[in-house]
């Protein structure tokens, strides 16, 4: 396929790259915390739900800041990873890393919403027929709550395709490295004559949103005809 | 293998306390709404701690505050029947009722599936899912799911309060299948005397938190002090046999030297038939009463008096050791001189009984 340039198909490729890590590597936490945060009470419940909130909130720039601060080489977090071999700082992982992070409120909020949509007296029969807490989650709510659990890895997915301002902070517009989607048409847009370039990226963009929009309706529809059996 | 219950908890300005024993068959926790039943009922499943007390089923305790021993719901193995149903909505009948069997210790033994299917009539269900279902469905097949979890108890919480009339008729004929199949204690919480009469073996009346009386079903039902609902909805059960049937579409039973016509009874001679006599359908004659159209006309004998605070009166009746209750007013009781031990007529209209309140002709 000859309509986009190598270098333009680099960063498309990268950005799925990154915003399928940061979706799929977010879910599990982002399940554990919409959960505390629908079933439990406890000390600093308010406090974790700002913090999952804050990246929707606050600048980028700012997140990316912060996360230079944290995750960067010198880092309180970043240096003790660094010397495991682990490095985010102008890495591809930390594109992924900024990506989850600003999805991460989007995903909790929709599974959230979900978790408190399903009825606790269907978790309690289920445990009077014998399944423990886990078996329960994983046997009816789990099932329950797929169509939040959907929605929310789309919407994460499609905040991870177009994270920009706390990426570039964060790890720069390196290519092939870091330079995702969007930090590709900004650059494109820099330069003369990258019109044509950023135009395409832009097409490709698009498409990219347009079929994970169809693609949850199919699923969420499958999905919603299993589950309600209407 | 019997349930015992001694617990006392607080719930705002409620306080429950309640001692009892369930043994094997039926026991039905009588009272009204807000009595306390359901409350003791999650205690016994564990959806409940109570603040004070033990439970144990048979030599297994289920709980003890001094031992602080509480056994978690999961590992009860209960079967808990509740008045909504509660199907998992993602799975398929099959499913559902395969769900409790799964956690279920391999190694027991316990009704089959095919055996349940067949008694619930669900075999042609068994790949719906759960909104496709009707009422009666659902419940039929939450009992199912129930019992396949090879529970060591079957509790049941007003089971039959959301369905309408038609389907009760439809439901209760099953439970009284599994009191006399199944080899599985049921207990049973109700606030409908016509269930009670048919399904109890032992009744439980709960007043305010409290247990009133506790015994079997034919005594507690015919006592003028219990009546948990009140003098209203007061009335006894007859265990009888049924002796014949007559051409006009009559049905002739017997308990002892006491013969009964109700409306037929779809059942052979000889068959076991509980009949549920309202006490506002009973009437008492000083001298048996001649031209009348009622065909059940009884002789007596007055075993207790309870003048109510109104108008009313229930007065406890012996019919050859069958206990009956007729409710009359106070102003009978003195007119006609009642007392206790006086020989008098009881009378009954046959279409007074109706099918409902029979056992076997739903």
């Amino acid at each position: 396929m000859q309509f986009l340039s190598p270098e333009e198909w680099q960063a498309v490729a990268l950005s799925l790259r990154v915003a399928l890590w940061a979706t799929v590597l977010s879910l599990p936490p982002g399940i554990f915390v919409a959960f505390a945060l629908a079933r439990w009470e406890f000390p600093g419940k308010q406090l974790l739900n700002g913090l999952v909130h804050l990246p929707l909130i606050l600048p980028p720039v700012v997140t990316g800041y912060l996360l230079l601060l944290t995750f960067g080489t010198r880092g309180p977090v970043g240096a003790p990873l660094a010397e495991l071999g682990i490095v985010f700082a102008f890495r591809w992982t930390g594109a992924a890393l900024a990506a989850a992070i600003m999805g991460f409120p989007l995903l909790v909020r929709a599974i959230r919403l979900s978790i408190e949509a399903v009825d606790p007296r269907l978790e309690q029969a289920a445990g009077t027929l014998g399944a423990s807490r886990l078996w329960v989650f994983g046997t009816v709510t789990l099932p329950l709550i797929l169509p939040g659990i959907l929605a929310g890895a789309i919407l994460a997915f499609a905040k991870a395709m177009g994270e920009f301002g706390a990426t570039i902070t964060f790890v720069s517009n390196i290519p092939g490295e870091t330079r995702t989607l969007p930090s590709a048409i900004y650059a494109f847009l820099q330069v003369p004559g990258g019109e044509a370039s950023a135009l395409r990226l832009v097409a490709v963009s698009v498409v990219i949103a347009m079929a994970a929009l169809l693609l949850s309706e199919v699923l969420s529809r499958r999905i919603a005809a299993r589950v309600g059996g209407a | 293998m019997s349930l015992s219950v001694d617990i006392r908890h607080r719930l705002g300005d409620f306080s429950l306390d309640a001692q009892f024993e369930a043994p094997q068959g039926v026991s039905v926790l009588f009272g009204r709404s807000g009595s306390g039943k359901s409350t003791i009922v999650n205690a016994v499943a564990g959806l409940l701690r109570p603040d004070a007390g033990r439970i144990a089923l048979g030599d297994v305790p289920l709980f003890d505050a001094d031992k602080r021993l509480h056994v978690p719901l999961h590992r009860r193995r209960l079967g808990y029947i509740f008045q909504d149903a509660r199907l998992f909505p993602h799975l398929t009948v099959r499913q559902n009722l395969a769900y409790g069997r799964f956690f279920a210790p391999k190694a027991e033994s316990g009704a089959s599936f095919d055996h349940v299917t067949e008694m619930l009539g669900l075999g042609h269900l068994l790949s719906r899912r759960p909104a496709t279902l009707s009422g009666g469905e659902r419940q039929r097949t939450a009992i199912g799911r129930a019992l396949l979890a090879k529970p060591r108890l079957l509790l049941a919480d007003e089971p039959l309060a959301a369905l309408d009339a038609e389907r009760k008729a439809e439901i209760l004929p099953y439970f009284e299948r599994l009191r006399d199949e199944a080899d599985v204690p049921i207990l049973y919480v109700s606030h409908a005397p016509s269930e009670v009469a048919r399904l109890a073996t032992s009744v439980i009346a709960i007043r305010n938190g409290r247990v009133v009386r506790q015994g079997p079903a034919s005594v507690i039902l015919s006592d003028p002090a219990v009546t948990p609902l009140g003098p209203r909805a007061a009335g006894a059960m007859i265990e009888t046999t049924l002796l014949n049937q007559h051409p006009d579409g009559l049905s002739e039973l017997q308990a002892g030297a006491l013969r009964l016509l109700v409306p037929r009874v779809d059942r052979p001679a000889g068959a076991p038939v509980r009949v549920h006599i309202e006490a506002q359908d009973v009437m008492i004659a000083l001298t048996r009463p001649e031209g009348i159209s009622a065909l059940n006309v009884l002789p007596v004998i007055v075993r207790g008096i309870r003048m109510g605070n109104g108008p009313g009166a229930l007065v406890q009746l012996d019919a050859n050791g069958a206990l009956l209750l007729a409710r009359i007013t106070r102003r009978s009781v003195g007119a006609l001189g009642l007392a206790e031990g006086m020989q008098v007529h009881a009378v009954l209209k046959a279409v007074s009984v109706s099918r409902q309140s029979v056992e076997g002709t739903a």
